[in-house]
């Protein structure tokens, strides 16, 4: 059991830098699924019905589709269609866009619980726009959804281990290669979750560091 | 300064200037109606507000009194009715017909400030944050010069030592010192009051009316929708009653307390100055 051990730590490189592609995948597909999800609420709370119905369809058909089956789609799929991504951006695709829908619904909860008051004084104190959403909705929105937000940071996290089946070089698929070269799979196995824990507990951490100050404001 | 008289200037170009002509009102409201549904909550009210003038609205609840301040600032369109800030058509274009674009609405709210019953102040923001968001982010100021300036505002409540805290961390009478501070800092041409004591525990309205009567005395041009009796007779320099989305009577607050015309005015009086 320790050689085995032995040997992953060995290949520690490999793990490493698929550890590198598991933080940059769901790293940036958060943020960006953020981003996008922001848009995705500001037309799910927008007072045009047809815009607001049409997003919510997409959100909740969105919602019910298989995130392997998306993946598989992005990667397999779009090239029929003349879309040709590398794997890394195929798989970073599938993050943001399952997850925009995610996010989007989140911040919707959030803002419909916002009371209406702030706006109306940002409004009567000159505020429109885009100004208006940056610094006055979605702040206080964001702050209230941010232990929401982690979770979904939580499921990226893991989500990104299905990219192996589409070649991305991320932890998982690092693992499994490890483990299959030398055939040592509880350690190499083992290794990988200790890595997926350690990232969690991270966000779990940032997002307390948010609510303590979401606290002070409350 | 423009030499040129000013009678061949614009009303564009007189409102720009430092000095608006004495007779020129700060808010002129001309036959506002509005109606929500087959109700009637304004019906043809006018009146104006003259440049450092303290106007109270007073009327029993449902009157329309916050119906009317909210549309002096476009929060609630009426359906009939011309409102005039400083000359200038609120709400449309020119002499009207076209409604204002949502950049020409904020530029026009930019200029009155507002006081709310219920403080509405940022949550996410600290006091100081609260009084420099707008000069910041809307009239597009200096940081340095808006942080100074809310600093000195901050004194005039009182409130220089809550200038970092969040506002869950304040009371009610603190909130409200700084939602006026909030309106000032705008450096508005008109200050409208919603009921600015009415959500306040009895003990807490007054420190806020005090800051009030101050900015009264100092020549801010208020519009007050007010409970308060006291601040209407101390500090305004006309009272107006409504009731039904009515003016009942309009006069000097001496007149009004003392010796009003109207028979609705008396009892108005006897069942709110009595219990007070």
């Amino acid at each position: 059991m320790i050689r085995e051990f032995g040997i992953v730590l060995a290949h520690a490189d490999k793990l490493a830098s698929g550890l590198v592609n598991t933080v940059l995948l769901a790293g940036i597909g958060s943020a960006l699924a953020l981003v996008l999800g922001t848009l995705v609420a500001m037309a799910l709370m927008a007072r045009s019905p047809i815009l607001r119905l049409s997003v919510q369809w997409l959100v909740d058909a969105m919602r019910c589709v298989p995130f392997l089956m998306l993946a598989y789609i992005v990667y397999y799929g779009l090239p029929s269609l003349g879309i040709n991504f590398d794997n890394f951006t195929a798989g970073l695709a599938a993050i943001v866009i399952y997850n925009a829908a995610y996010m989007g619904e989140i911040l919707r909860g959030a803002w419909s619980r916002l009371p209406p008051d702030y706006t109306q004084a940002a409004l009567s104190f000159g505020f429109h726009g885009f100004t208006l959403y940056r610094r006055i909705i979605l702040p206080p929105i964001m702050m209230a959804a941010a232990p929401v937000i982690g979770n979904q940071v939580i499921q990226v996290i893991k989500d990104t281990a299905f990219l192996m089946i589409i070649a991305v070089p991320e932890l998982t698929h690092a693992a499994s290669s490890i483990q299959s070269t030398y055939y040592v799979p509880f350690a190499a196995f083992c290794a990988a979750i200790l890595l997926y824990w350690l990232l969690c507990m991270l966000v779990e951490w940032g997002v307390r560091l948010i609510e303590n100050a979401a606290e002070g404001r409350r | 300064m423009n030499e040129s008289n000013p009678m061949h200037q614009t009303p564009q170009e007189l409102i720009h200037q430092d000095v608006i002509p004495q007779d020129l009102p700060v808010l002129r409201i001309h036959g506002i109606s509005k109606s929500y549904g087959a109700h009637l909550v304004l019906d043809d009210i006018s009146l104006q507000v003259m440049k450092g003038q303290t106007v109270c609205l007073l009327g029993p609840s449902g009157s329309g009194k916050s119906t009317l301040l909210r549309c002096v600032n476009w929060l609630e369109k009426p359906d009939h009715g011309q409102i005039y800030l400083n000359g200038q058509r609120v709400g449309m274009r020119g002499s009207g017909g076209i409604a204002m674009s949502a950049s020409e609405l904020a530029a026009m709210r930019g200029r009155i400030g507002m006081v709310f019953q219920h403080f509405n102040l940022w949550p996410h923001l600290t006091v100081l944050g609260n009084l420099i968001e707008a000069p910041v982010h809307v009239q597009k100021r200096p940081r340095a010069e808006v942080t100074a300036e809310a600093e000195a505002l901050l004194e005039r409540v009182g409130l220089i030592d809550k200038r970092d805290d969040y506002p869950a961390k304040l009371s009610g009478g603190q909130k409200q010192r700084v939602g006026i501070a909030r309106a000032l800092a705008i450096k508005p041409d008109l200050l409208l009051f919603d009921e600015p004591t009415s959500a306040l525990d009895p003990e807490l309205v007054g420190e806020v009316v005090a800051v009030m009567k101050v900015l009264a005395q100092q020549g801010m041009t208020m519009l007050v929708v007010t409970h308060e009796m006291g601040f209407a007779r101390e500090a305004a320099d006309e009272v107006i009653l409504m009731d039904r989305g009515k003016v009942v009577e309009k006069a000097a607050p001496e007149v009004f307390f003392g010796a009003p015309k109207m028979e609705r005015t008396r009892q108005f009086l006897q069942r709110y100055v009595g219990a007070a």
